[in-house]
C-alpha cells in the first residue's frame, strides 16, 4: 500500500516539548489589542439614539394618546385580522403553486420547463399593483355577471358578496405574484441539496414522492427558509398595496380613520407598530422553524 | 440460457457520455456467494459499470441480469423496453449500493437512515424495521450510535452505517464503489472488516477498490478494467501475482 512521505505530525511534537519540564517560566498573560475608535463610534451612536428617543417621548406632535386610543380600537384590530388573512392565504397558495412550478422547472420535460419559466418571467415582470387592479376588475365583472347586483354606492360600503369577491381577487393576486418568487426560492433550495442524496434515495428504491418529501425537501428547507421568511414578511407588508382595492386591511383602515379625524402621524404610527410587532413575531417563528430543519447539521 | 449459479450476468454493456465512450462492451459474470473485486485506473469506467448494474445509469446497449431478471428493461421480441420507474425502484431494493462518499441522509438519525427504506420501499411494519435496524447496527459495531446524526460520526463509522443501511433491505447482491477511498488511512480497516465479515457469510458482492491486500484476502475473482474494457480477470493469485497483460502489470506496480 502506498504510504505518504510526510512523517506523522505527533512524532516531532513531543521532542520539542520534552526538555526542561522542571523550571518553566511563569505563564504569560495575553492582552487583547485595544480599539479606541470602536469606543468612539459606540459613544456617538448612543448619543444619536438617545436624542431620537427623547424626541419621540417629548415632542407632542407624535400625539401618543391618540396612538393609544386607536392601537387597540376594534376597527384597527379587525383590519389587522384582514391583513393576517391576506398574508396567510397569499403565502400558502403562493408557496404551493411555487413548489409545483419549481419542480416543473427541474423536470426532464422541456415543455414543462418552459411553461414554468414563462410563468416566472411574466409574474416577476408585472408590478403587483397592476396585477391586483386587473384581478379586482375581473372579480367585479364576474360578480356582476353572476348575480346581476350592481356594486355598492361607494367604496366605503361593502356588502358580504362584494367583500368576498374583492378578498378573493386580492388573495389570488398576491398568491400568483408570490408563486413566481417562491418557485425560484424552492428551486434554488432543491439545487443546493447534494445530488448524492437523490442518488442514494433512488438506490434504496424509495418511491419518487418519498424521495422528494422525506429526503430532498427537508434538506432544501435549510436554504429555502431564510429566503422564504423574507418573502412572507415582504408579502405581509405588501398587503398594504391591497388598499388600492378598498379592502379593509390595516393600512387602508388607518387611512380611513385619519381621513376622518386628521390625526395622520399617530395613526401612521399605529400601522407601523402593528407591522413591526407582527414582523417580530414572524422572525421569532423563523428562528424556531429553522432550528427544526437544522437537525443533524453541524453549522 | 443462464446457468442457475450465475447471479449477475452483464452482456455487451456499452455506455457513452456524449462523445466519450466509457464502457466499450463489458461482459461480467458473478456467481452467487462470491466476491468480485474490480480494479483499474481512475476513469477506466469502474463506477459507471457498477451503476449500470442497478440502473442508476442507463446503458446504450447490452443487458444486465440479476438472478435471471433483466435490470431496468423488459424484453419483448428483439427489443428492450425500459421499465416504469416504479418497477426499477422495486428492482433496486434487491441490489444494495454503497457509495464512496456514504451519502447518508444527514437530517435523519442513524436509526432513521436504516429504517427509511424497509418502511417506505418494502412496506415493512415500522416495529420490525426498527428491530432489524438495531440488529444490523449491532453487527457493524455501532449499536450505541442509533440516535446520533451522521455528521457527528467519523468517516469509518458513517460508512459502516451506510453498509448497514444497504443491508436493511436484505439485498441479494451488494455493490461497493470504492468504499474506503474517502477515509483517513487509520479508518480503512474497520470498514474492510465489516465487508470481510459479509464475505464470510456468503454475501454476493462486487467491490470496486484500490485495496490490493483486501482483494487478495477476500476476492474469489479479480477483474482488471482499463479504458472501458475488462482487460483480464481470474482468481487473485493469478491476476495479482501473475498478470498476463502489460497494462495490469503496470497498474499493479503503481498501487502495490
Ligand atoms: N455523468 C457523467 N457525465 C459525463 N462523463 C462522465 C459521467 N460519469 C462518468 N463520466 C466519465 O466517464 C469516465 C469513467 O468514469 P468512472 O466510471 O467514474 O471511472 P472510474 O470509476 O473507473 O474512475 C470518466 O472519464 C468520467 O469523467
Ligand atoms: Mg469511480
Amino acid at each position: 500500500m502506498p504510504l505518504t512521505t510526510d512523517p506523522p505530525a505527533e512524532r516531532t511534537a513531543p521532542e520539542r516539548a520534552a526538555p526542561a519540564p522542571a523550571d518553566d517560566p511563569p505563564p504569560l498573560k495575553v492582552v487583547p489589542v485595544r480599539h479606541p475608535w470602536r469606543w468612539a463610534a459606540v459613544a456617538v451612536t448612543a448619543v444619536l439614539i438617545a436624542q431620537f428617543v427623547h424626541g419621540l417621548v417629548t415632542n407632542p406632535a407624535w400625539e401618543w394618546e391618540v396612538f393609544a386610543q386607536f392601537f387597540t380600537a376594534e376597527t384597527v384590530l379587525k383590519a389587522v385580522w384582514v391583513t393576517l388573512q391576506l398574508t396567510v392565504y397569499g403565502t400558502a397558495l403562493g408557496f404551493v403553486l411555487g413548489v409545483v412550478l419549481a419542480f416543473m422547472r427541474l423536470s426532464a420535460s422541456p415543455f414543462l420547463r418552459w411553461v414554468a419559466f414563462g410563468y416566472v418571467w411574466a409574474f416577476r415582470s408585472i408590478p403587483l399593483i397592476v396585477q391586483l387592479l386587473f384581478w379586482f376588475n375581473l372579480a367585479y365583472l364576474y360578480k356582476r355577471l353572476d348575480f346581476g347586483i350592481p356594486f355598492g354606492p361607494g367604496f366605503f360600503h361593502f356588502d358580504t358578496m362584494g367583500l368576498v369577491g374583492a378578498m378573493g381577487a386580492a388573495v389570488l393576486g398576491l398568491a400568483l405574484h408570490q408563486a413566481a418568487y417562491a418557485a425560484e426560492i424552492v428551486r434554488g433550495g432543491v439545487l443546493a441539496v447534494d445530488a448524492g442524496q437523490l442518488e442514494a434515495a433512488a438506490a434504496l428504491g424509495l418511491p419518487r414522492l418519498r424521495q422528494l418529501r422525506r429526503i430532498v425537501l427537508p434538506q432544501a428547507m435549510r436554504s429555502i427558509l431564510p429566503n422564504a421568511t423574507n418573502e412572507v414578511i415582504s408579502l405581509f407588508k405588501g398587503t398594504s398595496i391591497v388598499s388600492v382595492m378598498a379592502i379593509g386591511e390595516l393600512f387602508y383602515q388607518v387611512q380611513v380613520i385619519y381621513g376622518r379625524n386628521g390625526r395622520v402621524v399617530p395613526l401612521l404610527m399605529v400601522a407601523t407598530a402593528w407591522y413591526v410587532l407582527l414582523t417580530t413575531v414572524l422572525s421569532v417563528l423563523q428562528h424556531y422553524v429553522e432550528r427544526h430543519f437544522s437537525k443533524g447539521a453541524t453549522r | 440460457m443462464s446457468t442457475p449459479s450465475a447471479m449477475v450476468e452483464a452482456r455487451g454493456i456499452h455506455k457513452s457520455f456524449g462523445s466519450l465512450d466509457v464502457l466499450k462492451g463489458v461482459d461480467l459474470d458473478v456467481r452467487a456467494g462470491e466476491v468480485t473485486v474490480v480494479l483499474g485506473p481512475s476513469g477506466s469506467g469502474k463506477s459507471t459499470l457498477l451503476r449500470t448494474l442497478n440502473h442508476l445509469e442507463k446503458v446504450d446497449s447490452g443487458s444486465v441480469r440479476v438472478n435471471g431478471e433483466l435490470v431496468g428493461y423488459r424484453r419483448s421480441g428483439n427489443k428492450l423496453y425500459e421499465l416504469r420507474e416504479r418497477d426499477i425502484l422495486k428492482q433496486r431494493t434487491k441490489i444494495g449500493f454503497v457509495f464512496q462518499n456514504f451519502h447518508l441522509f444527514p437530517h435523519l438519525t442513524v436509526l432513521e437512515n436504516l429504517v427509511e427504506a424497509p418502511v417506505a420501499a418494502l412496506r415493512r411494519p415500522k416495529k420490525d424495521a426498527v428491530a432489524g435496524a438495531r440488529a444490523l447496527l449491532d453487527r457493524v459495531g455501532l449499536a450505541d450510535k442509533a440516535d446520533a446524526y451522521p455528521r457527528t460520526l467519523s468517516g469509518g463509522q458513517q460508512q459502516r452505517v451506510a453498509i448497514a443501511r444497504a443491508l436493511a433491505l436484505e439485498p441479494e447482491l451488494l455493490l461497493f464503489d470504492e468504499p474506503t477511498s474517502a477515509l483517513d488511512p487509520e479508518l480503512v480497516g474497520e470498514v474492510l472488516d465489516v465487508i470481510k465479515d459479509l464475505a464470510h457469510r456468503g454475501t454476493t458482492m462486487i467491490v470496486v477498490t484500490h485495496e490490493i491486500g483486501f482483494a487478495r484476502e477476500v476476492a474469489d475473482t479479480v477483474v482488471f478494467m482499463d479504458g472501458g474494457r475488462i482487460v483480464e480477470q481470474g482468481p487473485p493469485g493469478q491476476v495479482l501475482d501473475h498478470p498476463r497483460h502489460e497494462r495490469t502489470k503496470s497498474f499493479l506496480s503503481k498501487v502495490l
